[in-house]
């Protein structure tokens, strides 16, 4: 297989992006309009308001800092505003991030009002603008682009070919020593003992099961029948899955026919090494998304069947569709139409690779659709209700 | 080759999936994804797209295969040519 190359940005700290976003980051959000006001005085900056932040504690506080840290972190990131209400909070979220090396400032708004936090941030968001436009894409290897996947809007043509196409992907990359990521806990409920067996070692097993029970014991503490009439889904049901265990392996079919997973990941926690890394994630496609991209990831694989639409400000979202009648009355949202598979016209591995291909373009810079449509949801993952 | 109409996961499955909507008592071309190999069934009931038909009998209790895995037990007689789902197929799950 012949790929383009990839000529993405090489950060402080050798991570590769492939996106050049100067950010005005929220710490709270009461912080968001300041944010929006930098990014409507200085063209080039990108807004992120988000609803949290405030009078969290414990591991719910603990994941808003790794969420806010990781997403001012991530390589499609150039350079970093940070506002908060106060310094402290602010101040933690910018050293914390200045440890990748890249240009970070913060600015809180209290003893000083809003307007002069806005114009002391857009003098700086400017020059870090003006600066990071001026930076080159060089080229780098297809394994340090770390990709994300995950499905949403499910259905039969999801498991039969859009799945398997990300899976085909995802086998490539694990070969060559890419890092990449896949989750969703809840809806790997009845494929759990294949998806354990899918862990390179019997440790790591094991803590993806530990994983799963503690979303298992959840549902079982608050259940209130035997979920049959829920999972699957009506709509499921209606397009042809039966059983929870049929939707969950079709599910499965995103990691592959030959990789193992090397390690299982708190959410929004960055891996250590090359691979393929379980998530413990929510199967909400816009929080997950949020996680992978906190976690460190730069391009996100969709697969869709009905139709969802999501979209992240800074992890752009590759979307592929095998509906025929999806990719005909929602083609705005589908990069990638697979449906051919349904038709034998098409096998997995030739679908798989013209994935990689378009993905490489969109490395490269080509936009994708939800960016085109300026999907930009940016979710935290909530724990409990704050204090 | 006449056109495909139902696709097969794996040759360790009983069942394949309808790509588009096949009527009862008509003969139809499946393919197995992976040794993109062909196989002829006769649909004994409707089967819708995206749902299941069976590539043999299987008794009540036994399992059905669907990427090489059981999705679940056989609650009511199946042959060859039927439509498969909720009527006749349950999770071991609940």
């Amino acid at each position: 297989m012949q790929l383009d190359k990839i000529f993405a940005y090489r950060r402080e700290n050798g991570r590769v992006g492939i996106r050049n976003y100067v950010v005005a980051l929220s710490l709270d959000d009461i912080s968001n309009a300041a944010c929006e006001a930098v990014a409507a005085n200085i063209n080039g900056v990108l807004a992120l308001p988000h609803a949290y932040g405030r009078l969290q504690f414990g591991k719910d506080l603990e994941l808003f800092f790794r969420t806010i840290i990781g997403i001012g972190s991530n390589p499609n990131v150039a350079a970093a505003v940070v506002i908060g209400i106060e310094p402290d909070w602010t101040n933690k979220v910018v050293e914390a991030i200045a440890k990748t090396g890249k240009p970070v400032s913060g600015f809180s708004i209290e003893r000083k009002g809003q307007l002069k936090a806005v114009e002391e941030a857009s003098r700086q968001a400017m020059k870090y603008v003006v600066w990071a436009s001026g930076l080159k894409r060089e080229e780098v290897d297809l394994k340090d682009i770390w990709v994300s996947v995950k499905c949403g809007e499910s259905d039969t043509t999801s498991g039969l070919a859009s799945n398997p196409t990300v899976g085909n992907v995802i086998d490539r990359l694990t070969e060559i020593g890419g890092t990449c990521s896949f989750g969703e806990t809840s809806e790997i409920t009845g494929a759990e003992e294949v998806c354990k067996q899918r862990a390179i070692s019997p440790e790591v097993g094991e803590k993806f099961m530990a994983v799963w029970r503690e979303y298992n014991d959840l549902i079982n503490a608050n259940k209130t029948d035997d979920l049959s009439g829920s999972q699957p889904t009506k709509g499921n049901i209606r397009g042809g899955l039966t059983t929870i265990e049929e939707k969950a392996f079709g599910n499965l079919q995103k990691i592959g026919k030959k990789a193992k997973y090397v390690g299982v990941l708190d959410y929004a926690e960055s891996p250590t090494g090359p691979g393929l890394w379980f998530m413990n994630t929510s199967s909400a496609a816009a929080e997950a998304v949020t996680l992978w991209a906190a976690a460190g990831f730069v391009v996100h694989l969709f697969p869709t069947g009905q139709g969802n639409i999501v979209g992240n400000p800074i992890e752009p979202v590759i979307k592929l569709s095998a509906n025929p009648l999806t990719c005909a009355t929602m083609s705005e949202h589908i990069d990638y139409d697979c449906s051919q598979i349904l038709k034998g016209k098409l096998t997995i591995e030739e679908s798989g690779e013209r994935l990689l291909n378009l993905m490489v373009q969109v490395c490269n810079g080509q936009v994708t659709a939800a960016e085109c449509l300026n999907h930009r949801e940016f979710i935290l993952t909530k724990l409990y209700p704050s204090a | 080759m006449s056109e495909v109409r139902f696709l097969i996961h794996g040759s360790a499955d009983n069942v394949g999936v309808a790509t588009a909507d096949i009527g009862a008592g008509e003969s139809v071309v499946g393919l197995y994804m992976d040794s993109q190999k062909t196989v002829e069934l006769k649909a004994e009931e409707e089967i819708p797209l995206g749902h299941k038909i069976a590539l043999c009998d299987v008794n009540v209790g036994d399992s059905i295969i669907k990427y090489g895995h059981d999705i679940g037990k056989v609650v009511a007689p199946i042959k060859k040519g039927d439509h498969v789902h909720i009527h006749n197929l349950k999770t071991r799950r609940w």
